[in-house]
């Protein structure tokens, strides 16, 4: 019998500026069409369409062995969501092949299909009929769903009514029992608690030592690098590599850290107002970063048109993607109102808290309401090792990898501790 | 697994018409039922009056219909009572517009979930038209409440209630999945729509018979689907004779409707997740 359960032949996705990648401009009016017609008519238009065109994946193909776990990665616009919508059949692509040998079951969101005026056993029966669940199977593993989410005394209040997490758990429950053959699972492990996360994980863990075939993209690349059996890398929509996970992540850290000053080559999927155009850091006397020195980060942007009230944030993520802290000109209440033309916005901190290590950067541009450019692990920054506590002691791997400035003395003797 | 041979799905760009896929239609029949049976939880839970709405919204309607039309203007309801005439009339009414409006508009309000998950995108407009379907029930209990206290019993005719109800969701269905389709793509639909439903309800005989329109205007009338089936409807619930010429041009075009509706949708739902 044959042992591949996902083959992936030429595929590609291309998708028109202006038609469905620059957000809800997705449909059209009739007027705009008829408009259109006589340009069309002369195929004027077809020629002007062509340069606005964008292939959000291109020219990919891999196969997946049955029992595979497959882990996706690459940066934000990479194509890693692409590709899962279109082997989950939700999009089609323009070119290529996909062989599906199985029952596929999604899960590109939590809680897909709830409804927040439901109970939380109506919305069960309907998520899982959606993710295409039969109704007896969910009957069967009602109270291992329910257990999973730890809702039983919820289980007929309105979903309207739980906290976040708790609907966060159902929908993961849910979809957790889905027994189909090939699982697609997009980033839905970033939510919940730690200890939801862990039991999130654990239930993953099971799904792929059942045998059966799991393609996963995940943010986390130490959850990526635990779970799966190999990884694909995808950047600019293109097929990097596939391997063992070590290799192919350990190439994938390579390349963002040959990678200094400049922002990595994007597709440009609309003109941005404004945007993040460089990323550079320096320590003391424009030297390297020291753990407990200072540490400059100055972040370059090009605008198109004067803003105001811009926001900047550098999140800081360890070496496999968990993030470690976040500088944020919102906490501070900082707002730059910045001309046309090249600014450069610095984050200053006086006493680094990093271990020595490597880690990614991300650089996030926005104002008071929208989200105006955002590069995800960009960057790779170094800190060495200093002297953070003035003992010459630093804490070990172990131990966490955030410096905490503490002091010690002695409260009160000759008393029990309380 | 190994017990059910692996099933084997090719993904490519399809071009042109496709097959109906009803077999897939059928292995995901339970989203139909929960999607339906969601609509009709929300709407007799969210508002205070519920059942009562469906029952009052028609009662009052027919009930003021029936005393301009029926006393003011003494329009003829082949000897039959005017609030029960225009009652029947509404009835079917109802469940054609109300499943033009809801279907029509039910890709836009579920796409989110065409985004997030796949299943054919045909059983979201229909499930829309069950869920209507479920409120047409509730009246028609109305209204055999009113026929009852009428003393009406329309004998044999009743045999006709099935056949004018699958013809006129056979209608609604294949008109909605033109429109849902068209609506993602063209806004102007959900505008145009309740308009459209407007101007539908005066050019078909909901509040008035056929005996009303000049000899001369008949032909014209007929050609309009809703005519032989409401006539049919109303003929089924309250006795009296039945126009069949009405009615099969009736049929035939709920066919027409249904099969290139269908097919219609079929061919552009490829666009519906990149649109939306």
């Amino acid at each position: 019998m044959n042992d591949i359960a996902i083959s992936v032949r030429g595929l590609g996705k291309r998708y028109r500026l202006g038609i469905s990648a620059s957000g809800n401009a997705g449909y059209r009016t009739l007027r705009d069409e008829l408009m259109k017609l006589p340009a069309r008519l002369r195929g004027a238009l077809r020629r002007a369409e062509a340069k606005e065109e964008f292939w959000a994946l291109r020219d990919v193909g891999f196969e997946v062995r049955r029992g595979e776990v497959l882990g996706v990665i690459g940066r934000n616009g990479a194509g890693k969501s692409t590709l899962l919508k279109i082997l989950s059949r939700i999009v089609e692509p323009t070119v290529g092949e996909v062989d599906i040998f199985g029952r596929v079951g999604s899960l590109l969101e939590v809680g897909t299909g709830f409804h927040p005026e439901l109970t939380g056993r109506e919305n069960i029966f309907l998520s899982g009929a959606i993710l295409g669940m039969r109704r007896h199977e969910v009957l069967a593993h009602l109270d291992e769903i329910v257990a999973f989410a730890g809702v039983e005394e919820f289980l007929d209040t309105p979903c309207k009514r739980y906290s976040s997490g708790m609907y966060a758990r159902l929908g993961f429950a849910v979809a957790a029992h889905l027994r189909t053959e090939i699982l697609i699972v997009d980033e839905v492990l970033a939510v919940g608690d730690m200890d939801f996360q862990r039991r999130c994980f654990g239930a993953m863990k099971r799904v792929a030592a059942n045998g059966r075939t799991v393609l996963l993209v995940s943010h986390d690349l130490a959850a990526v690098s635990a779970l799966s059996s190999r990884c694909l890398w995808l950047e600019g929509g293109k097929k990097v590599n596939i391997g063992t996970p070590d290799a192919t992540l350990g190439e994938y850290l390579a390349s963002v850290s040959a990678r200094s000053g400049g922002v990595p080559a994007r597709e440009q999927i609309m003109a941005r107002p404004a945007e993040i155009a460089g990323f550079s850091s320096f320590g003391e006397g424009g030297g390297p970063l020291v753990a407990g020195g200072v540490a400059m980060f100055d972040v370059k942007l090009k605008l198109c048109s004067p803003h105001r009230g811009l926001l900047v944030g550098i999140g800081i993520d360890s070496e496999l993607g968990a993030r470690q802290a976040t500088l944020y000109s919102h906490f501070t209440g900082d707002q730059f109102n910045l001309p046309f033309g090249d600014s450069c916005v610095r984050c200053r901190v006086d006493r680094l808290p990093l271990r020595p290590g490597k880690y990614f950067i991300t650089i996030h541009l926005a104002n008071a309401t929208e989200v105006i450019d955002h590069l995800e692990h960009a960057f790779l920054i170094e800190v060495m090792a200093g002297d953070f506590f003035g003992t010459g002691r630093m804490p070990t791997g172990t131990q966490g990898m955030i410096l905490v400035d503490q002091s010690w003395k002695l409260e009160q003797s000759s008393l029990p501790c309380r | 697994m190994a017990l059910s041979p692996v099933p084997h799905i090719r993904i490519r760009a399809r071009r042109g018409w496709t097959a109906l896929g009803l077999a897939e239609l059928w292995e995901y029949r339970d989203v139909l039922v929960m999607l339906a049976l969601r609509d009709v939880k929300l709407r007799y839970r969210q508002t205070a009056l519920g059942v009562v709405w469906v029952v009052l919204q028609p009662l009052v309607a027919g009930a003021i219909f029936a005393l301009i039309f029926g006393h003011f203007a003494k329009l003829p309801s082949g000897g039959r009572p005017y609030l029960l005439f225009v009652f029947a009339g509404l009835l079917g009414w109802n469940l054609f517009a109300g499943i033009l409006q809801r279907a029509g508009n039910s890709l836009v309000a579920e796409a989110k979930l065409i985004s997030k998950v796949y299943f054919p995108r045909m059983l979201i407009p229909m499930a829309a038209a069950v869920s209507t379907l479920v409120d047409f029930l509730v009246s028609l209990g109305v209204m055999v409440v009113l026929l009852a206290w009428h003393g009406i019993w329309p004998g044999w005719w009743l045999g006709l209630l099935p056949v004018t109800i699958v013809t006129l969701l056979a209608l609604a269905l294949g008109l909605s999945f033109w429109i849902a389709a068209l609506n993602v793509r063209y806004r102007d639909f959900m505008y145009a729509l309740p308009f459209l439903i407007q101007v539908g309800m005066y050019a078909s005989p909901v509040v008035y018979g056929m005996e009303l329109v000049p000899d001369r205007w008949r032909a014209v009338f007929a050609l309009n689907p809703l005519s032989g089936i409401l006539g049919a409807f109303r003929s089924a619930l309250l006795g009296g004779g039945v126009a069949w010429g009405p009615l099969m041009i009736a049929g035939v075009l709920a066919a027409l409707a249904l099969v290139t509706g269908a097919f219609f949708f079929r061919r552009v739902e490829r666009d519906f997740a990149d649109t939306l």
